[in-house]
């Protein structure tokens, strides 16, 4: 039990000092140290926690919280949202100071625009794996499909489109 | 400090207490779905007044830079700002402390009901549609990089790495994060077609050219 915990810790301090660009870069990091190498769970799991964590409200790292709580209960819950929040919240506190004497310094632009390539490449990493992992019927690929196309063409909350994403599960997905 | 004159000759703006912090941020974990930052912006600047627009502009610009999520940062900078090491734990703790019970009662529904067939056509959909969010997202942040050449080449290496041959992000951050500054810092705005493409400029750091 205490093994896992340290584990826990481990594996998401790591992410948490890693997580540049918000959550979604380290998404695929998370599901290899979750799903292969301590195979806590399934893809197919991760992908359905990371789908709960969008649906509920707050910060869109939720699934977080839920990897903790699923792999060890309510320790683990708490171990994994204090290794995950905790040394981001630290490095902003001690960012606070410095951040203001070196505002005007070019590097922090290039430092900034540096971050955008990356940060694109690992979210669609990101959209890969987790679609990957949640298409086991043809039917789930037209969710996803028309799913991303209607967030891009309109500005529908996603809320609604996760929520006729279950729905359309729920009645379809029974008739077969 | 203002140019535009604001409605009200800036009274003593408010300094929120800790109370105050943990109260605001758990209003907005709770009604925040999906992308809370128009949220937190409406809450911070506009209703309760803790930051002016700049302020809030120039917080964000050090949230968006640091590792985390933004609004996590956000909060515990804010808390940080007004009242210390305890404010900063009001803020973030306000944040999650609702989602956080929500997400796991969640868990426990998926969970409990994982093998009935309709829970899980219902979470089946649920899955599926959260992936398409995340294409639309991918496909938002990549599609200013094809314009230039460079940089989408720097995220198709990042996607490779990371979705292909499954490299431990450590590795790929150390060795891509450097060589992305610099190439960006180089190239970036050479290959660009358009030379809004770049994202923030500073203001007072005009060039002559263009």
């Amino acid at each position: 039990m205490s093994q896992t915990l340290i584990a826990l810790v481990i594996i998401f301090t790591q992410l948490s000092v890693l997580a540049f660009g918000g959550g979604n870069t380290i998404l695929p990091e998370m599901q290899r140290q979750v799903v292969e190498v301590h195979q806590w769970m399934s893809a197919e799991d991760f992908s359905a926690l990371f789908a709960l964590g969008q649906a509920a409200p707050g910060p869109n790292l939720m699934v977080v919280t839920l990897v903790g709580w699923h792999v060890a209960g309510f320790w683990g819950m708490l171990v994994t949202s204090l290794a995950k929040f905790g040394p981001s919240s630290i490095i902003t506190i001690i960012m606070l100071h410095v951040w203001e004497r070196f505002k005007d310094k070019p590097w922090r632009r290039h430092v900034q625009a540096g971050l955008l390539p990356v940060t694109g490449g690992l979210v669609a990493a990101s959209a890969l794996l987790i679609t990957q992992a949640s298409i086991t019927h043809g039917f789930l690929a037209a969710i996803t499909a028309a799913t991303a196309i209607i967030a891009l063409k309109t500005k529908i909350h996603p809320l609604w489109l996760l929520f006729g994403g279950a729905l359309a599960g729920f009645f379809y997905l029974g008739t077969f | 400090m203002m140019m535009s004159t604001p409605d009200l000759l800036a009274p003593e703006r408010p300094v929120p207490t800790t109370r105050e912090l943990f109260l605001g941020f758990l209003g907005l974990g709770m009604t925040a779905f999906g992308g809370a930052l128009p949220l937190a912006h409406r809450m911070i600047v506009e209703r309760r007044k803790w930051l002016t627009d700049p302020e809030f502009v120039e917080l964000l610009g050090l949230c968006q830079f640091l590792p985390g999520g933004n609004i996590i940062n956000l909060s515990v900078a804010l808390g940080m700002k007004f009242r210390g090491w305890k404010g900063a734990l009001a803020g973030v703790t306000g944040l999650i402390a609702v989602p956080s019970m929500v997400v796991i009662l969640l868990g426990m529904i998926y969970q409990h009901f994982q093998h009935d067939p309709n829970v899980k056509h219902l979470f089946a959909g649920l899955a599926a549609a959260a992936a398409g969010l995340l294409i639309q997202m991918a496909v938002k942040i990549a599609l200013p990089l094809r314009k230039n050449l460079v940089l989408a080449g720097v995220a198709v290496v990042c996607f490779v790495a990371i979705a292909l041959l499954r490299i431990p992000l450590l590795w790929v951050m150390l060795v891509m994060t450097p060589i992305s500054v610099v190439l960006t810092a180089r190239y970036g705005e050479r290959f660009a077609a358009k030379p809004q493409s770049v994202p923030v400029q500073d203001e007072g750091k005009k060039e002559g050219a263009q």
